[in-house]
């Protein structure tokens, strides 16, 4: 049994991280899950959340603001919209990511305003994870 | 004919005008490359993206009750536009062209009895259908401060359109960008993004668990979608924009060369027919004395 998969992290504007991972974590939209090797396949969305990928030197770890997730037996592939380095997000990267839920809120009707609700819980708690504020 | 002076100012004038045409060539080829690494980086997201999509919508279906993004309004009477150029000119054929595949499909609709709305990104094509289809022009997108387009303005385009059609603005959204074949070839393409079309040959391979639900992942995805269809016309076109552009400057340069040597040779005959007419009239001089 292979102990290892293909990790790839695509943005639109560009392919983030591509390298062999051990494990990884996802932030999926209804909880978070890892995939591991010989993971049956799955897609899940993503929530505003961090993304943690074990590979053979070490962990790495990324924030993701949304996105969706395809787990492959031989394979994760992350598409997020956004996704930075964990140390390297800042305080105006959260301000942003806030920013667009709420706009998000406000436009949002009957139907989707639960899920939106949600994204923006989640992205709170992303917020208290990182240590951050929110405006 | 031309006396010296005036040739020689004309030379002089072409001259500088090629130095020009080759600075545009040679801008242009950086920012070609550029451009072409930035739609090669953007191309894993979208294959992989439509791929998924694909799937998912061919599973889905278009059976009654799906999302509208995916079935549409159930009619095509009132299509919008979204018709993408460049914010400069002096690029060959390149927003004429998309303009004139734009333009084409307008009038047909108008002659099929539908209505028409046009958005436009980019000046050049604003300017070029604001005269004959000024009434349709529903907004436009500017972006001629933008250095290098990013998935910021795509999603931008592409929330505008969205918030439109929730607003039941129109029933059918198409844009019109032009595809990168190469310096030479670019190609004026139509893609209609709402209701989404999907390859439905693309093999999917995997039978996937989906979380939430197929319907759920679709929901959310389908926004997502127009977003990453307008970014990669974006990338295309800003790569078509420049090759466009380096071969119409290239063409001009060489132009300027040829004119530049003609017009030499115009000049040296003169000079040559002025000399000759002196040296006979100081030697017909000589002799009457």
């Amino acid at each position: 049994m292979a102990d290892e998969m293909n990790f790839d992290l695509v943005s639109p504007e560009k392919s983030i991280a591509s390298f062999m991972a051990k494990e990884v974590q996802l932030p999926g939209s209804e909880g978070d899950m890892t995939a591991m090797p010989n993971h049956a396949p799955i897609l899940t969305t993503l929530r505003p959340g961090i993304l943690s990928v074990s590979g053979v030197d070490g962990t790495t770890e990324y924030v993701v603001t949304g996105g969706f997730a395809e787990v492959k037996p031989d394979g994760v592939t992350v598409l997020a919209a956004r996704a930075t380095n964990k140390s390297s997000f800042t305080q105006e990267d959260m301000d942003s990511l806030v920013g667009d839920v709420k706009a998000l809120l406000d436009l949002s009707d009957e139907t989707t305003k639960d899920s939106v609700n949600k994204t923006y819980a989640d992205a709170l708690a992303l917020a208290g994870t990182l240590g951050l504020s929110v405006v | 004919m031309p006396n010296l002076s005036d040739l020689k100012s004309r030379i002089a004038s072409v001259k500088s005008t090629r130095k020009i045409t080759k600075a545009m060539q040679m801008v242009a080829s950086a920012k070609l490359r550029r451009a072409q690494d930035a739609a090669q980086a953007g191309r894993p997201y979208a294959e992989r993206f439509n791929s998924v999509m694909a799937g998912l919508a061919s599973s889905v279906g278009t059976s009654e009750g799906g999302p509208r993004l995916l079935t549409g309004t159930g009619s095509d009477q009132v299509q919008l536009l979204v018709v993408m150029t460049a914010e400069r000119g002096l690029c060959g054929g390149f927003n004429s062209n998309i303009v004139k595949l734009a333009r084409v499909a307008a009038t047909k609709l108008l002659t099929e009895g539908k209505k028409v709305k046009i958005l436009t990104v980019g000046k050049k094509g604003r300017e070029s259908l604001k005269r004959e289809f000024g009434d349709a022009l529903l907004d436009h997108v500017d972006l001629s401060g933008v250095k290098r387009v990013g998935y910021d303005h795509a999603e931008k385009i592409a929330k505008n359109v969205l918030s439109r059609f929730n607003d039941d603005e129109f029933d059918v959204a198409k844009i019109y960008f032009s595809e990168f074949g190469s310096i030479i070839n670019q190609v004026p393409t139509e893609l209609q993004v709402i209701p989404a079309k999907f390859d439905s040959a693309v093999d999917v391979g995997e039978v996937y668990d989906y979380e939430p639900s197929e319907e759920g992942i679709l929901a959310d995805l389908l926004p997502r979608s127009v977003a990453t269809q307008i970014f990669t016309a974006l990338l295309e076109n800003a790569a078509s924009e420049q090759g466009a552009r380096m071969s119409a400057m290239d063409n001009a340069t060489r132009n300027a060369g040829e004119m530049i040597d003609k017009l030499t040779i115009q000049y040296n005959r003169s000079r040559q027919a002025k000399i000759t007419n002196e040296l006979i009239e100081i030697i017909s001089g000589a002799e009457a004395l």
